[in-house]
């Protein structure tokens, strides 16, 4: 057997070598198991590993293979899945005493639809509870995972920027897909109208074929467009020529680390002397958008866990006096000190003489931010901003106060406030540690967001990141 | 700011209880995070039309199709009681 090293291979790349019978598909996922054995002690990255059943479906695609199928193209790939989005008889926890016993009834559709295309589950990965960013615990399993080389690509979530934030600290490729290209239907969330499923990935090219798997219409969400289905490989093109790119000057101040705006505007002139145009502007609502996240994600959280309630799923408290009681023990035990922080203010900001201050400002506010948006998009193709205001995790540890640790999200919330589309991709290193940048599009224009990334990491003056464990 | 009568309100709001020795931490904790977004005050936003949606689809409905719901052992299996077939919660009426 040829020595595989998966941690160093793309999905595109073992998708190749299954089809020439370079490899078979349960090596792969033997070498993916080996590989987790190995490192999965100081990564952390999984709740819950589901082997048996990995094996059981690697040797249904080597079965097809050898049928001389054509598989598709994520065939065979072993995937990781953040411990938010239902799967049918795989635990599911939401990294939630409330859910610690969770086994869905039912997938989410992105994971049927990866099922479909004979994707392999290695497992499902660690998150913060109900994915809120808690103080404390800024960890997410599924970049990790795919930094580490224990899977080749996972399914995360992102409702104020956890998809591009936590690819940018591993140095991995991450996509927020515009708000109803990719269905929500099995994802448990706290905030429905930020959050969005999104791939994480080694490269972007495999965040192009997991698009192509997991976007489109689904009846089952509500939210869900209907728009033309599209290939998104099309985009894997490195030609920039004519892009204008946006460099909003609110998201290159005194808050980002002099480093990293350093190697971004680098990469940018590596898109300019490609033929791009890179020009500053102003979005000038930025200043509001973290009050206005902290609003709204409070308040669908009050809101959205209120079906927490410890009598259809999840836990239950032990010794309770009446149904009230019951629901009161439930939720004060079963929830986290950072949930139950979010549900109380959410409440407030809610409540009826606070509401119009709070909430429909906030609201007011996302509108502003959304026509900020709406307005760079006519002049510009792209807007090209960094993702993280520090590199590593110092920036969060050297914080104290709960604030500050929520201000880490500054650069990509607005994005999900606006319901758009942006990417994370690596752009070079500072101290040792990946630094990205954060690409952002017109709604449903992946193809040009993809288009430019593609063209970053195809010539990248820097070279890749070595991911050492 | 949340004063400890607020606090006691949107408790019973979010049917959350807390040890009587962390109210006052976590008192504290909500009032940093109002401070931050009280911040909005700043901004002028009369006139702007709140965004409810960030999609421009309204009442979506789908084909009213009859088609097969989930078989009700599944649906129980997660609950924390149960009985003859349905959810168990204490008696509500008096």
């Amino acid at each position: 057997m040829k020595a595989l090293k998966l941690h160093e291979l793309t999905a595109h790349e073992i998708r190749d070598m299954l089809r020439k019978r370079e490899i078979s598909a349960i090596e792969v996922i033997e070498d993916t198991y080996c590989r987790i054995d190995s490192v999965e002690d100081s990564i952390n990255s999984f709740i819950t590993l589901t082997r048996e059943k990995a094996y059981e479906d690697a040797k249904k695609v080597e079965k097809t293979i050898k049928e001389g199928q054509e598989p598709p193209d994520l065939a065979g790939i072993p995937m990781a899945v953040k411990d938010n989005i239902c799967t049918e008889g795989i635990r599911t926890t939401c990294a939630s005493g409330m859910l610690a016993d969770f086994v869905p009834p039912y997938s989410a559709e992105v994971y049927e639809r990866l099922v479909n295309d004979s994707c392999i589950t290695i497992g499902k990965t660690n998150m913060d509870e109900f994915a809120m960013g808690d103080l404390g615990n800024p960890c997410d399993g599924s970049a990790a995972a795919v930094a580490s080389g224990e899977v080749c690509f996972s399914l995360g979530s992102d409702m104020g920027g956890s998809i591009r934030q936590f690819a940018a600290l591993c140095g991995v490729v991450g996509m927020k897909p515009t708000y109803g290209l990719v269905s929500r239907y099995g994802l448990i969330t706290s905030a429905p109208s930020l959050d969005q499923i999104g791939p994480i990935t080694r490269d972007v090219h495999d965040c192009a074929l997991v698009m192509n798997c997991i976007a489109g219409h689904d009846s089952k969400d509500s939210a869900s467009v209907r728009i033309q289905a599209e290939d998104y490989r099309s985009a894997l093109i490195s030609d920039v020529k004519g892009f204008r790119i946006g460099i909003p000057k609110e998201y290159f101040g005194e808050g980002t680390d002099n480093g990293i705006k350093k190697l971004i505007l680098e990469q940018i002139k590596v898109l300019e002397d490609l033929g791009a145009h890179g020009e500053e502007m102003s979005l000038p609502h930025s200043e509001y958008a973290m009050q206005a996240y902290h609003i709204i994600a409070s308040a669908e959280a009050s809101s959205n866990l209120a079906r927490y309630d410890g009598v259809r799923y999840g836990f239950r408290a032990g010794q309770y006096d009446n149904l009230e009681d019951l629901y009161v023990k439930t939720r004060s035990r079963g929830f986290g000190a950072g949930v139950k922080r979010s549900i109380m203010l959410g409440a407030y900001v809610l409540s009826s003489d606070r509401y119009d201050f709070y909430y429909k400002k906030a609201l007011q506010i996302r509108t502003l931010i959304r026509e900020d948006f709406n307005r760079a998009f006519e002049k510009y193709d792209v807007i090209i901003t960094p993702v993280t205001p520090g590199v590593g995790l110092d920036s969060w540890k050297k914080i104290e106060d709960t604030i500050s640790v929520y201000m880490t999200d500054v650069y990509t919330a607005p994005v999900n406030i606006a319901g758009i589309a942006a990417m994370s991709v690596p752009c070079g290193v500072k101290d040792g540690l990946p630094v990205s940048m954060q690409i952002i599009g017109r709604p449903f224009d992946e193809k040009r967001i993809l288009q430019a990334a593609f063209a970053c990491e195809q010539n990248s003056r820097i070279g890749g990141y070595q991911h050492e464990i | 700011m949340i004063t400890g009568k607020d606090f006691e309100y949107i408790a019973a709001l979010s049917r959350l209880e807390f040890p009587e020795e962390e109210k006052e931490s976590i008192i504290e904790q909500l009032n940093i995070m109002l401070e931050h977004i009280n911040r909005i005050g700043g901004l002028d936003t009369e006139g702007i039309k709140p965004a409810y949606h960030i999609v421009p689809a309204v009442n979506v409905m789908r084909k009213d199709m009859v088609i097969p719901s989930m078989d009700r052992d599944k649906v129980l299996a997660n609950a924390p009681d149960i009985r003859e077939g349905c959810f168990r919660v204490p008696k509500i009426i008096k």
